[in-house]
Protein backbone atom coordinates (compact mmCIF):
# COMPACT_ATOMS: atom_id res chain seq x y z
CA UNK A 1 0.00 0.00 0.00
CA UNK A 2 2.50 2.39 1.20
CA UNK A 3 4.77 1.33 -1.58
CA UNK A 4 1.87 1.95 -4.28
CA UNK A 5 1.49 5.46 -2.81
CA UNK A 6 5.56 6.23 -3.85
CA UNK A 7 5.97 4.68 -6.59
CA UNK A 8 2.56 7.28 -7.59
CA UNK A 9 4.21 9.99 -6.09
CA UNK A 10 7.20 9.22 -7.89
CA UNK A 11 5.38 8.92 -11.33
CA UNK A 12 4.10 11.98 -10.48
CA UNK A 13 7.12 14.00 -10.10
CA UNK A 14 8.81 11.68 -13.39
CA UNK A 15 5.71 12.96 -15.62
CA UNK A 16 5.94 16.81 -14.40
CA UNK A 17 9.69 17.08 -15.12
CA UNK A 18 9.78 15.03 -18.30
CA UNK A 19 6.19 17.26 -19.37
CA UNK A 20 8.71 20.67 -18.73
CA UNK A 21 11.89 19.11 -20.53
CA UNK A 22 9.41 18.74 -23.16
CA UNK A 23 7.83 22.18 -23.05
CA UNK A 24 11.06 23.55 -22.52
CA UNK A 25 12.31 21.69 -25.82
CA UNK A 26 9.84 22.93 -27.42
CA UNK A 27 10.10 26.09 -27.09
CA UNK A 28 13.76 26.22 -27.73
CA UNK A 29 13.03 24.65 -31.01
CA UNK A 30 9.97 27.33 -31.78
CA UNK A 31 12.69 30.43 -31.17
CA UNK A 32 15.08 28.93 -33.38
CA UNK A 33 12.47 27.94 -36.10
CA UNK A 34 11.21 31.53 -35.64
CA UNK A 35 14.29 32.87 -36.16
CA UNK A 36 14.61 30.39 -39.11
CA UNK A 37 12.00 31.69 -40.59
CA UNK A 38 12.98 35.05 -40.18
CA UNK A 39 14.59 35.52 -43.72
CA UNK A 40 11.62 35.09 -45.59
CA UNK A 41 9.46 37.36 -42.78
CA UNK A 42 12.25 40.14 -43.73
CA UNK A 43 12.16 39.99 -47.30
CA UNK A 44 8.16 40.59 -47.17
CA UNK A 45 8.44 43.63 -45.34
CA UNK A 46 5.00 44.72 -45.65
CA UNK A 47 3.90 41.72 -43.09
CA UNK A 48 6.15 43.17 -40.18
CA UNK A 49 5.22 46.89 -41.81
CA UNK A 50 1.44 45.92 -40.82
CA UNK A 51 2.98 44.18 -37.47
CA UNK A 52 5.05 47.17 -36.46
CA UNK A 53 1.72 49.07 -36.81
CA UNK A 54 -0.28 47.14 -34.78
CA UNK A 55 2.34 46.77 -31.98
CA UNK A 56 3.86 50.04 -31.93
CA UNK A 57 1.78 52.79 -33.36
CA UNK A 58 -1.26 51.56 -31.71
CA UNK A 59 0.45 51.42 -28.47
CA UNK A 60 1.77 55.24 -28.84
CA UNK A 61 -0.50 56.82 -26.88
CA UNK A 62 -0.55 54.63 -23.32
CA UNK A 63 3.35 54.70 -23.43
CA UNK A 64 3.44 58.51 -24.21
CA UNK A 65 0.93 59.68 -21.99
CA UNK A 66 2.18 57.21 -19.02
CA UNK A 67 5.79 58.30 -19.95
CA UNK A 68 4.61 62.34 -19.24
CA UNK A 69 2.61 61.47 -15.93
CA UNK A 70 5.79 58.83 -14.69
CA UNK A 71 7.66 61.54 -15.40
CA UNK A 72 5.60 64.82 -13.33
CA UNK A 73 5.41 62.39 -10.82
CA UNK A 74 8.69 61.76 -10.28
CA UNK A 75 9.83 65.36 -10.71
CA UNK A 76 7.52 65.91 -7.80
CA UNK A 77 8.12 63.17 -5.42
CA UNK A 78 12.10 63.12 -6.20
CA UNK A 79 11.91 67.19 -5.34
CA UNK A 80 10.18 66.99 -1.71
CA UNK A 81 13.11 64.24 -1.16
CA UNK A 82 16.29 66.38 -2.56
CA UNK A 83 14.84 69.90 -1.03
CA UNK A 84 15.63 68.08 2.57
CA UNK A 85 19.35 67.80 1.42
CA UNK A 86 19.57 71.61 -0.57
CA UNK A 87 20.44 69.43 -3.86
CA UNK A 88 16.70 70.78 -5.79
CA UNK A 89 19.23 71.48 -8.97
CA UNK A 90 19.82 67.71 -8.93
CA UNK A 91 16.45 67.11 -9.95
CA UNK A 92 17.26 66.81 -13.52
CA UNK A 93 19.47 64.14 -12.93
CA UNK A 94 17.17 61.98 -10.92
CA UNK A 95 14.80 62.08 -12.79
CA UNK A 96 17.04 61.38 -16.31
CA UNK A 97 18.94 58.72 -14.74
CA UNK A 98 16.20 56.72 -13.53
CA UNK A 99 13.80 56.92 -16.66
CA UNK A 100 16.59 56.30 -18.98
CA UNK A 101 18.32 53.58 -16.80
CA UNK A 102 15.43 51.96 -15.17
CA UNK A 103 12.05 53.16 -15.39
CA UNK A 104 12.07 54.10 -19.32
CA UNK A 105 12.91 50.31 -20.73
CA UNK A 106 11.17 48.17 -17.56
CA UNK A 107 7.75 50.65 -17.44
CA UNK A 108 7.48 50.57 -21.41
CA UNK A 109 8.51 46.98 -21.69
CA UNK A 110 5.53 46.36 -19.03
CA UNK A 111 2.86 48.02 -21.40
CA UNK A 112 3.90 46.80 -24.09
CA UNK A 113 3.60 43.20 -23.17
CA UNK A 114 0.15 44.07 -21.60
CA UNK A 115 -1.41 46.16 -24.91
CA UNK A 116 0.68 44.48 -27.32
CA UNK A 117 1.76 40.91 -26.12
CA UNK A 118 -1.40 39.88 -24.83
CA UNK A 119 -3.46 40.95 -28.93
CA UNK A 120 -0.92 39.26 -30.51
CA UNK A 121 -1.24 35.71 -28.44
CA UNK A 122 -4.91 36.21 -28.96
CA UNK A 123 -4.56 36.49 -32.48
CA UNK A 124 -2.65 33.33 -33.03
CA UNK A 125 -4.19 31.77 -30.86
CA UNK A 126 -7.39 32.42 -32.21
CA UNK A 127 -6.49 31.98 -35.53
CA UNK A 128 -5.18 28.05 -34.10
CA UNK A 129 -9.00 27.94 -32.96
CA UNK A 130 -10.69 28.07 -36.21
CA UNK A 131 -7.61 26.14 -37.85
CA UNK A 132 -6.82 29.31 -40.11
CA UNK A 133 -3.24 28.29 -39.10
CA UNK A 134 -3.82 24.70 -40.33
CA UNK A 135 -5.62 25.92 -43.51
CA UNK A 136 -2.89 28.15 -44.02
CA UNK A 137 -0.46 24.87 -44.08
CA UNK A 138 -2.41 23.01 -46.12
CA UNK A 139 -2.26 25.79 -49.09
CA UNK A 140 1.79 25.39 -48.52
CA UNK A 141 1.76 28.36 -46.77
CA UNK A 142 4.44 28.32 -43.30
CA UNK A 143 2.27 30.10 -40.87
CA UNK A 144 5.55 30.40 -38.78
CA UNK A 145 6.67 32.75 -41.61
CA UNK A 146 3.28 33.84 -42.33
CA UNK A 147 1.86 34.95 -38.78
CA UNK A 148 4.44 33.64 -36.33
CA UNK A 149 7.86 35.33 -37.92
CA UNK A 150 6.42 38.99 -38.60
CA UNK A 151 4.98 39.79 -35.62
CA UNK A 152 8.29 38.58 -33.46
CA UNK A 153 10.18 41.59 -35.81
CA UNK A 154 7.22 43.55 -35.34
CA UNK A 155 7.41 43.81 -31.67
CA UNK A 156 11.39 43.84 -31.42
CA UNK A 157 11.55 46.82 -33.75
CA UNK A 158 8.85 48.56 -31.86
CA UNK A 159 10.02 47.97 -28.08
CA UNK A 160 13.40 49.88 -28.23
CA UNK A 161 10.90 52.98 -30.29
CA UNK A 162 8.60 53.21 -27.68
CA UNK A 163 11.53 53.11 -24.80
CA UNK A 164 12.85 56.26 -26.23
CA UNK A 165 9.54 57.67 -26.57
CA UNK A 166 8.18 57.08 -22.96
CA UNK A 167 11.82 58.36 -21.64
CA UNK A 168 11.91 61.63 -23.53
CA UNK A 169 8.27 62.35 -22.27
CA UNK A 170 9.10 61.55 -18.72
CA UNK A 171 12.10 63.89 -18.98
CA UNK A 172 9.85 66.14 -20.73
CA UNK A 173 6.91 65.91 -17.80
CA UNK A 174 10.05 66.10 -14.96
CA UNK A 175 10.53 69.43 -17.14
CA UNK A 176 7.39 70.79 -16.81
CA UNK A 177 6.75 70.22 -13.27
CA UNK A 178 10.32 71.12 -12.34
CA UNK A 179 11.00 74.37 -14.01
CA UNK A 180 7.68 75.40 -15.04
CA UNK A 181 5.61 74.50 -12.08
CA UNK A 182 8.21 74.59 -9.05
CA UNK A 183 10.89 76.97 -10.47
CA UNK A 184 13.80 75.51 -11.01
CA UNK A 185 16.33 77.12 -13.13
CA UNK A 186 16.27 75.64 -16.32
CA UNK A 187 19.98 76.20 -16.83
CA UNK A 188 20.92 74.07 -14.09
CA UNK A 189 17.97 71.38 -15.01
CA UNK A 190 19.76 70.75 -17.78
CA UNK A 191 23.27 71.22 -17.57
CA UNK A 192 23.21 68.91 -14.26
CA UNK A 193 21.59 66.42 -16.30
CA UNK A 194 23.79 66.42 -19.65
CA UNK A 195 27.10 66.59 -17.03
CA UNK A 196 25.64 63.08 -15.36
CA UNK A 197 23.62 61.14 -18.10
CA UNK A 198 26.88 59.44 -20.41
CA UNK A 199 25.58 58.41 -23.67
CA UNK A 200 27.38 54.71 -23.69
CA UNK A 201 26.79 54.07 -19.89
CA UNK A 202 23.17 54.89 -19.49
CA UNK A 203 21.39 55.87 -22.79
CA UNK A 204 23.03 52.68 -24.93
CA UNK A 205 22.58 50.22 -21.59
CA UNK A 206 19.18 51.69 -21.35
CA UNK A 207 18.65 50.83 -25.74
CA UNK A 208 19.53 47.57 -25.00
CA UNK A 209 17.79 46.72 -22.41
CA UNK A 210 15.02 47.62 -24.33
CA UNK A 211 16.03 45.12 -27.67
CA UNK A 212 15.90 42.51 -24.97
CA UNK A 213 12.93 43.51 -23.14
CA UNK A 214 11.41 43.46 -26.78
CA UNK A 215 12.80 40.19 -27.52
CA UNK A 216 11.53 38.89 -24.11
CA UNK A 217 7.97 39.89 -24.55
CA UNK A 218 7.80 38.93 -28.82
CA UNK A 219 8.59 35.45 -28.41
CA UNK A 220 6.87 34.75 -25.46
CA UNK A 221 3.28 36.16 -27.08
CA UNK A 222 3.99 34.12 -30.26
CA UNK A 223 5.03 31.52 -27.93
CA UNK A 224 1.98 31.18 -26.06
CA UNK A 225 -0.32 31.98 -28.78
CA UNK A 226 1.31 29.14 -30.97
CA UNK A 227 1.14 26.84 -27.82
CA UNK A 228 -2.09 27.68 -27.23
CA UNK A 229 -4.99 25.03 -27.01
CA UNK A 230 -7.28 25.00 -29.31
CA UNK A 231 -10.61 26.31 -27.13
CA UNK A 232 -12.54 29.49 -25.97
CA UNK A 233 -10.52 28.63 -22.20
CA UNK A 234 -6.95 28.06 -23.86
CA UNK A 235 -6.81 31.36 -25.85
CA UNK A 236 -7.71 33.51 -22.49
CA UNK A 237 -5.39 31.07 -20.94
CA UNK A 238 -2.75 31.53 -23.33
CA UNK A 239 -3.39 35.58 -22.91
CA UNK A 240 -3.32 35.51 -19.50
CA UNK A 241 0.03 33.34 -19.28
CA UNK A 242 1.66 35.78 -21.78
CA UNK A 243 1.41 39.12 -19.69
CA UNK A 244 2.29 37.31 -16.24
CA UNK A 245 5.46 35.62 -17.89
CA UNK A 246 6.36 38.92 -19.80
CA UNK A 247 6.10 40.52 -17.22
CA UNK A 248 7.98 38.58 -14.87
CA UNK A 249 10.61 38.27 -16.91
CA UNK A 250 11.19 41.76 -17.83
CA UNK A 251 11.78 42.16 -13.72
CA UNK A 252 13.85 39.22 -13.93
CA UNK A 253 15.91 40.17 -17.11
CA UNK A 254 16.22 43.86 -15.79
CA UNK A 255 18.03 42.57 -12.61
CA UNK A 256 20.45 40.72 -14.14
CA UNK A 257 21.65 43.37 -16.92
CA UNK A 258 21.48 45.87 -14.47
CA UNK A 259 23.98 43.44 -12.85
CA UNK A 260 26.17 43.40 -15.92
CA UNK A 261 25.89 46.84 -16.70
CA UNK A 262 26.20 49.28 -13.25
CA UNK A 263 28.62 46.81 -11.54
CA UNK A 264 32.00 46.50 -12.75
CA UNK A 265 31.77 43.97 -15.85
CA UNK A 266 29.79 46.44 -18.44
CA UNK A 267 31.08 49.64 -17.50
CA UNK B 1 -6.50 50.10 -43.00
CA UNK B 2 -5.24 50.36 -46.59
CA UNK B 3 -1.24 50.12 -47.13
CA UNK B 4 -0.28 53.11 -47.65
CA UNK B 5 -2.16 54.85 -44.45
CA UNK B 6 -0.04 51.72 -42.59
CA UNK B 7 3.29 52.91 -44.18
CA UNK B 8 2.38 56.69 -43.47
CA UNK B 9 1.53 55.46 -39.98
CA UNK B 10 4.78 53.25 -39.40
CA UNK B 11 6.57 56.17 -41.21
CA UNK B 12 5.64 58.62 -38.71
CA UNK B 13 6.25 55.67 -35.79
CA UNK B 14 9.94 55.69 -36.44
CA UNK B 15 10.79 58.67 -37.20
CA UNK B 16 9.36 59.98 -34.01
CA UNK B 17 11.23 57.05 -32.01
CA UNK B 18 14.44 57.87 -33.84
CA UNK B 19 13.69 61.79 -32.66
CA UNK B 20 13.41 60.91 -29.30
CA UNK B 21 16.29 58.69 -29.16
CA UNK B 22 18.49 61.69 -30.44
CA UNK B 23 16.81 63.80 -27.68
CA UNK B 24 18.29 61.61 -24.95
CA UNK B 25 21.52 61.26 -26.76
CA UNK B 26 21.82 64.89 -27.29
CA UNK B 27 19.91 67.05 -24.98
CA UNK B 28 19.85 64.27 -21.70
CA UNK B 29 22.86 62.81 -22.34
CA UNK B 30 26.68 64.13 -22.99
CA UNK B 31 27.36 62.68 -26.62
CA UNK B 32 28.61 66.14 -27.91
CA UNK B 33 30.67 67.32 -25.49
CA UNK B 34 34.14 64.99 -24.35
CA UNK B 35 33.58 61.38 -25.33
CA UNK B 36 34.53 61.44 -28.72
CA UNK B 37 37.39 64.27 -29.09
CA UNK B 38 40.95 62.69 -29.28
CA UNK B 39 43.29 62.69 -25.89
CA UNK B 40 46.30 61.87 -24.68
CA UNK B 41 47.05 60.31 -21.50
CA UNK B 42 48.58 61.53 -17.87
CA UNK B 43 49.31 59.61 -14.95
CA UNK B 44 49.87 60.43 -11.47
CA UNK B 45 50.37 58.96 -8.54
CA UNK B 46 48.92 59.70 -5.15
CA UNK B 47 48.35 59.12 -1.36
CA UNK B 48 44.97 58.92 -1.16
CA UNK B 49 42.82 59.20 -3.14
CA UNK B 50 39.73 59.45 -1.15
CA UNK B 51 36.43 58.88 -3.12
CA UNK B 52 37.97 59.50 -6.57
CA UNK B 53 36.44 57.11 -9.21
CA UNK B 54 36.41 55.87 -12.49
CA UNK B 55 34.92 58.60 -14.80
CA UNK B 56 35.74 61.16 -12.39
CA UNK B 57 35.85 64.29 -14.69
CA UNK B 58 39.19 66.18 -14.60
CA UNK B 59 38.83 69.98 -14.26
CA UNK B 60 41.13 72.94 -14.78
CA UNK B 61 39.89 75.92 -13.40
CA UNK B 62 36.71 74.44 -13.00
CA UNK B 63 36.61 73.35 -17.16
CA UNK B 64 36.14 69.74 -17.82
CA UNK B 65 38.81 68.87 -19.91
CA UNK B 66 39.30 65.50 -19.56
CA UNK B 67 38.00 61.83 -17.52
CA UNK B 68 39.44 59.45 -14.93
CA UNK B 69 40.28 56.27 -16.97
CA UNK B 70 42.21 53.95 -14.74
CA UNK B 71 42.93 53.69 -10.34
CA UNK B 72 45.12 51.37 -10.02
CA UNK B 73 47.67 50.75 -6.43
CA UNK B 74 51.49 50.81 -6.90
CA UNK B 75 52.31 47.41 -5.12
CA UNK B 76 55.93 49.35 -4.13
CA UNK B 77 55.22 52.61 -2.98
CA UNK B 78 51.10 51.85 -1.72
CA UNK B 79 50.53 54.82 -3.70
CA UNK B 80 47.40 55.31 -6.11
CA UNK B 81 48.17 55.42 -9.82
CA UNK B 82 45.55 57.47 -11.60
CA UNK B 83 45.66 57.81 -15.31
CA UNK B 84 43.49 60.27 -16.99
CA UNK B 85 42.76 61.02 -20.54
CA UNK B 86 42.84 65.06 -21.14
CA UNK B 87 41.25 66.36 -24.66
CA UNK B 88 43.94 66.99 -26.90
CA UNK B 89 43.02 70.41 -27.30
CA UNK B 90 44.24 71.12 -23.57
CA UNK B 91 48.69 71.57 -23.06
CA UNK B 92 49.44 71.46 -19.20
CA UNK B 93 52.90 73.08 -18.13
CA UNK B 94 55.68 70.20 -16.68
CA UNK B 95 55.25 71.63 -13.25
CA UNK B 96 51.53 71.10 -13.02
CA UNK B 97 49.76 70.03 -9.79
CA UNK B 98 47.33 67.91 -9.48
CA UNK B 99 44.94 67.87 -6.90
CA UNK B 100 42.03 65.73 -5.25
CA UNK B 101 39.40 67.83 -4.80
CA UNK B 102 35.71 67.75 -4.00
CA UNK B 103 32.92 70.28 -5.57
CA UNK B 104 30.46 71.28 -2.48
CA UNK B 105 30.92 69.48 1.31
CA UNK B 106 28.85 66.24 -0.35
CA UNK B 107 29.65 66.71 -4.25
CA UNK B 108 31.30 64.62 -6.47
CA UNK B 109 35.01 63.79 -6.03
CA UNK B 110 37.42 65.15 -9.15
CA UNK B 111 41.07 65.62 -10.30
CA UNK B 112 42.25 69.56 -10.37
CA UNK B 113 44.86 70.54 -12.71
CA UNK B 114 46.63 74.00 -11.58
CA UNK B 115 48.71 74.64 -14.50
CA UNK B 116 52.49 76.29 -13.54
CA UNK B 117 54.63 78.20 -15.11
CA UNK B 118 57.02 75.63 -17.10
CA UNK B 119 57.61 76.50 -20.93
CA UNK B 120 57.70 72.92 -21.52
CA UNK B 121 54.77 71.34 -21.57
CA UNK B 122 53.47 67.34 -20.27
CA UNK B 123 53.48 65.14 -23.63
CA UNK B 124 51.44 62.29 -24.52
CA UNK B 125 51.25 58.60 -22.70
CA UNK B 126 53.26 58.05 -19.53
CA UNK B 127 54.16 61.15 -18.52
CA UNK B 128 53.21 61.16 -14.89
CA UNK B 129 52.65 64.42 -13.15
CA UNK B 130 54.81 64.71 -10.58
CA UNK B 131 53.52 67.02 -8.14
CA UNK B 132 50.22 65.62 -6.42
CA UNK B 133 48.12 66.80 -3.33
CA UNK B 134 45.69 63.71 -1.67
CA UNK B 135 42.40 63.86 -1.22
CA UNK B 136 41.40 65.56 2.20
CA UNK B 137 40.03 62.54 4.50
CA UNK B 138 36.90 64.62 6.44
CA UNK B 139 36.97 61.98 9.33
CA UNK B 140 40.99 62.12 9.82
CA UNK B 141 40.48 65.79 9.59
CA UNK B 142 37.72 65.81 12.44
CA UNK B 143 39.95 63.16 14.19
CA UNK B 144 42.81 65.62 14.10
CA UNK B 145 41.03 68.62 15.57
CA UNK B 146 39.27 66.66 18.29
CA UNK B 147 43.05 65.18 19.16
CA UNK B 148 44.53 68.99 19.08
CA UNK B 149 42.00 70.56 20.98
CA UNK B 150 42.37 67.88 23.74
CA UNK B 151 45.87 68.64 23.66
CA UNK B 152 45.89 71.97 23.90
CA UNK B 153 42.92 72.86 26.51
CA UNK B 154 42.30 70.27 29.37
CA UNK B 155 38.47 71.89 29.13
CA UNK B 156 36.15 68.86 30.04
CA UNK B 157 33.37 67.60 27.60
CA UNK B 158 36.65 67.62 24.87
CA UNK B 159 39.05 65.74 27.34
CA UNK B 160 36.49 63.27 27.39
CA UNK B 161 36.50 62.69 23.71
CA UNK B 162 40.23 62.00 23.75
CA UNK B 163 40.82 58.46 23.95
CA UNK B 164 38.46 58.28 21.05
CA UNK B 165 41.05 60.40 18.92
CA UNK B 166 43.66 58.48 16.67
CA UNK B 167 46.17 57.22 18.50
CA UNK B 168 49.18 58.57 16.17
CA UNK B 169 48.45 62.34 16.03
CA UNK B 170 51.75 63.07 13.95
CA UNK B 171 51.24 59.82 11.28
CA UNK B 172 47.61 61.16 10.51
CA UNK B 173 48.75 64.69 10.24
CA UNK B 174 50.70 63.91 7.37
CA UNK B 175 48.42 61.89 5.84
CA UNK B 176 46.24 64.83 5.32
CA UNK B 177 48.18 67.69 4.29
CA UNK B 178 49.53 64.71 1.51
CA UNK B 179 52.16 66.88 0.80
CA UNK B 180 53.73 67.94 -2.98
CA UNK B 181 56.21 65.79 -3.59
Amino acid sequence: MRADALTWALRRVGERTLSWIERVGFAARFSLAVLAHSPAALRRIQLTMREIYFAGVLSLVIIMVSGLFVGMVLALQGYEVLTRYGANESLGVLVALSLVRELGPVVAGLLFASRAGSAITAEIGLMKTTEQLSAMEMMAVDPLARVVAPRFFGGIISMPLLTALFSTLGVFGAYLVGVKLIGIDAGAFWGNMQSAVDFRRDIANGIIKSVVFGIAVSLIAVFEGYNARPTAEGVSTATTRTVVASSLSILALDFVLTVFMFRGIGV
Amino acid sequence: MNRSAIDLWVGIFVVIGLAAIAFLSLKVGNLTSVSSAPGYHLDAAFDNIGGLKLRAPVKAAGVVVGRVEKITLDPQSYQALVSMRVDQGYQFSKDTIASILTSGLLGEVYVGLDSGGDTQMLADNGRRIAKTQSAMVLEKLIGQFMFDKAASGTTAPMANDAPKAPPKPAQTGTAIVGGAK
